[in-house]
């Protein structure tokens, strides 16, 4: 079994190697990152002034919902996916993925299921315009007619993440090397087992509701008709049973990162390891029981409205736990502050800043006012630009040497670290100004006297997106005229069995188990 | 945790990305379908499907043959196999937590219960909520938009209870799980012939079901004026006993393979995930029946 990569393309289209299909998940994310951020620099153009310039409300409409569908759906999601193919084998010493095939097919199914979603655009009505979140009935009475791509798009994108997810759980129950018991899993490891529980959970559960829109939409029944029943409202109670477990499968795999990056740089193990590890069970069990956050202003018995509000604030207490921890790992550490560092640094306090905003959000008096505005927009970019992004880039920034054996260039890297921490606070502070003062989202345009603070958004969300050039050519110039490293600990506070690997990784790898003691 | 060193990996495949080829066009086709009415792209996706699904697992039960899986490997098929039944079980209660919450919460509320009463009589005025419900809220305000069914699946009462379909169908999927039961038991005796047999039950009482099934729907159309169309009665009754259908088709299906590979011999004590996974299966959908059973047609 020593042979190498196949040549030409059939490597890519054929491969059973966690590594390629790792790389293979890694660029098709940042490809639709590059598309969803299109989109939003379509959204932020739009919004520089009031008054309508760029283009027509209704493609606004398709802008918002396609920006929110592809970011999550194709840039964050795969982009930890293609990280867990790369990193869970060589953290848990394992030769490859359990089942190699069906990872292939994972991860073929996206550019497929994503061609499908986006050729949306140039068909006849448009693209999905009823937002990320596809309510009953502006996603059904009320919707374009490519509606039905959209629908059978997500069926098959959603049976890649679950088969992606089997994947996960089945390498990290049954691979280990030997010695590598569960309490000694990384971080990393231990949170992506738990979002992939969650996904094989949730992923069926937006099947179902996106089935349920599809009888309604073609085949005449009435889920989400009253007139003959239903209830719209059961629409939303099922989303959000998706989607907020949704949003933590977005944010763990953030905390494995950066519990990895963190004790590196600070030359401190990890404080509280188990601790974390309970509080990321914690969080996965609480995130099936708070889902109707979403709905305060939507109508619940009053009983409702505050089970869900105390449940929801219950979570600030695991992410404390873990917000904790890193802070005291940081503690007295010998720090010292690469690129990768500076990322995890800022995904902890500018996701503290977004789980606070969440707390505001989980009040379920304040959020009758809140709900629905800017501030909303401004608190999930907090969580899941400066949370999940940010954490995704410092991961690329801290294994990119170990995966194609060359530096990045450090200086660069800092650079594109100040732009996008900087662009992004001017775009997303004043969206929460501009929703306490009452704008509206998901509108194409705005009253006057929330100009001031939409331009300065628009400024920091143009600076964002630079930094997402300069990163790709950051990254491209690595590759390409990197300067060759070949130690294997790149960094040298680093622990655990993917730095005692030759530095390029191999093609194959732990071929035979190591030996954790 | 990991003990053998020999972990087999397996060379380049051409089936994955054929595959993911073959979801994408009947993504496509069936939205083309909906969309502008007949189109093969749909149908030649799934036969892409279906021509790579039996290749893919014959290299899989060949490969078993040849003794290239290791104890490792076979550990992964069946967590693959756990994992995958869960991720149905949570499809299924979509649906079961759709019917719930419109029966116990839902209905009541459009009938005119709770706090916000007084604002649902303006709306529907003239609506009483029951279960199962025979008078859509659209009739009751003088549409025909959904039309509720004549007559329902609920029990029939003690006397009529012989002539009840469900309860019949209830008792053939049972009994099928016990002799799927029977053939397992027979095959860790490695007692062929037994299995083979009660197998062949199995998949035939598989079949009697859909039959019956296919009675009860035919029944439902053309007697009982319940159809998809006929509100949220017809919607939860036939979404989750059509889904449940689906589930057994494929199941009997899986089970048909697992005798076709009995017949050959390739089951022993020790080896017989192929039809172990397929009885897991089986069992499920078993289980979900009687969920069906329960909530469905008797508590109604
Ligand atoms: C302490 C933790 C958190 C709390 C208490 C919290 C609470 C909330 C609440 C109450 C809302 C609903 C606001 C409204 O629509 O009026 C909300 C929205 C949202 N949250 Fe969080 N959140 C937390 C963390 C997160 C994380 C970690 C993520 C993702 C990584 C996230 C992503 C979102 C998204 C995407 C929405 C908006 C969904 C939409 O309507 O489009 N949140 N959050
Ligand atoms: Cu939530």
């Amino acid at each position: 079994m020593a042979h190498g990569p196949a040549k030409g393309i059939g490597r890519w289209l054929f491969a059973t190697n966690h590594k390629d299909i790792g790389t293979m998940y890694l660029w098709f994310s940042f490809a639709m990152f590059l598309l969803g951020g299109t989109f939003a620099m379509i959204i932020r153009a739009e919004l520089f002034a009031p008054g309508m310039q760029l283009v027509k409300p209704e493609f606004f409409n398709q802008m918002t919902t396609m920006h929110g569908l592809v970011m999550v759906f194709g840039a964050i999601m795969p982009s930890f996916v293609g990280l867990a193919n790369w990193m869970i084998p060589l953290q848990i010493g394992a030769p490859d993925m359990a089942l190699p095939r069906m990872n292939n097919l994972s991860f073929w199914i996206l550019p497929f299921g994503f061609a499908l979603l986006a050729s949306t655009l140039f068909m006849e009505g448009g693209a999905p315009n009823f937002g990320w979140t596809f309510y009953a009935p502006l996603s059904t009475t009320y919707a374009p007619d490519t509606v039905n791509f959209f629908i059978f798009g997500v069926h098959i994108i959603g049976a890649s993440s679950i088969m992606g997810s089997i994947n996960i759980i089945a390498t990290v129950l049954n691979l280990r090397a030997p010695g590598m018991t569960m309490m000694k899993l990384p971080l990393f490891v231990w949170t992506w087992l738990i979002t992939a529980f969650l996904l094989v959970a949730v992923m069926p559960v937006l099947a179902g509701v996106v089935t349920m829109m599809l009888m309604d939409i073609n085949f005449g029944t009435s889920f989400f008709d009253a007139a003959g029943g239903g209830d719209p409202v059961l629409f939303q109670h099922i989303f959000w049973f998706f989607g907020h477990p949704e949003v933590y499968i977005i944010i763990l795999p953030a905390f494995g990162v950066v519990s990895a990056i963190i004790p590196t740089f600070s030359r401190k193990p990890l404080f509280g390891y188990s601790s974390m590890v309970y509080a990321t069970s914690a969080i996965a069990f609480l995130s099936f029981i708070v889902w109707a956050h979403h709905m305060f202003t939507t109508g619940m018995p009053i009983a409702g409205e505050l089970y869900f509000m105390y449940a929801t604030m219950l979570i600030a207490v695991p992410t404390g736990v873990k917000v904790f921890n890193w802070i005291t790992t940081m503690f007295r550490g010998s720090l010292s502050f690469e690129t990768p560092m500076l990322f995890a640094i800022a995904f902890v306090i500018l996701f503290t800043f977004g789980g606070f905003t969440g707390l505001m959000l989980a009040v379920a008096p304040a959020d009758i006012q809140y709900h629905d505005s800017y501030f909303v927009v401004g608190h999930f970019h907090y969580v899941m630009v400066a949370g999940a992004v940010f954490s995704m880039t410092a991961g690329i920034y801290y294994w990119l040497p170990k995966w194609c054996g060359k530096m990045y260039d450090e200086t660069m890297g800092k650079l594109q670290f100040w732009i996008a921490f900087i662009g992004f606070n001017i775009a997303f502070i004043p969206q929460h100004f501009l929703g306490l003062a009452g704008m509206p989202r998901r509108y194409a345009d705005y009253a006057l006297q929330f100009s001031d603070w939409n331009m300065v958004s628009s400024i920091g969300a143009f600076m964002y997106g630079a930094a997402q050039l300069l990163f790709l050519y950051n990254v491209i110039r690595t590759i390409v005229a990197g300067e060759p490293t070949s130690e294997e600990k790149t960094w040298e506070g680093a622990e655990g069995l993917e730095w005692t690997l030759p530095t390029p990784a191999p093609f194959h790898t732990f071929s035979t188990p190591p030996e954790v003691k | 945790m990991a003990t053998d060193s020999n972990y087999y990996v397996p060379e380049e495949s051409r089936l994955p990305v054929l595959a993911a080829m073959a979801l994408g066009l009947m993504a496509l086709g069936a939205g083309l379908l909906l969309n502008d009415g007949g189109n093969s792209i749909l149908l030649v996706g799934a036969a892409l499907l279906v021509v790579v699904m039996y290749i893919w697992f014959r290299t899989v039960i060949r490969e078993n043959m040849a003794g290239m899986n290791s104890d490792q490997l076979k550990r992964s098929y069946v967590w693959g196999m756990s994992w995958f039944i869960f991720s149905e079980v949570m499809f299924f209660a979509v649906f079961f937590g759709a019917l719930f919450y419109i029966r116990t919460l839902a209905l009541p509320w459009l009938g005119g219960e709770g706090d916000k009463s007084d604002m649902i009589h303006l709306v529907w005025p003239e609506f009483t909520a029951q279960w199962p419900l025979m008078e859509t809220p659209a009739q009751a305000a003088g549409s025909n938009e959904f039309v509720g069914p004549d007559q329902n699946l609920s029990f029939p009462g003690w006397d009529k209870l012989m002539g009840w379909l469900p309860l019949w169908n209830t008792i053939v999927l049972l009994t099928s799980s016990v002799t799927c039961h029977f053939a397992h038991h027979a095959m860790k005796h490695d007692d062929r012939k037994k299995f083979n047999i009660w197998l062949g039950v199995t998949v035939a009482l598989g079949i009697i079901f859909l039959v019956l099934q296919y009675e009860e729907y035919h029944h439902a159309y053309t007697k009982m004026g319940l159809t998809l169309e006929s509100g949220i009665y017809g919607s939860t009754f036939f979404m989750l006993t059509g889904f449940h259908g689906f589930h057994v088709t494929m199941g009997t299906f899986m089970l048909l393979i697992q005798l076709i590979r009995g017949l050959k011999g390739h089951f022993s004590s020790d080896d017989q995930f192929g039809f172990e996974a397929s009885s897991w299966y089986w069992h499920f959908v078993d289980v979900v029946w009687v969920g069906l059973f329960l909530f469905v047609y008797v508590l109604a």
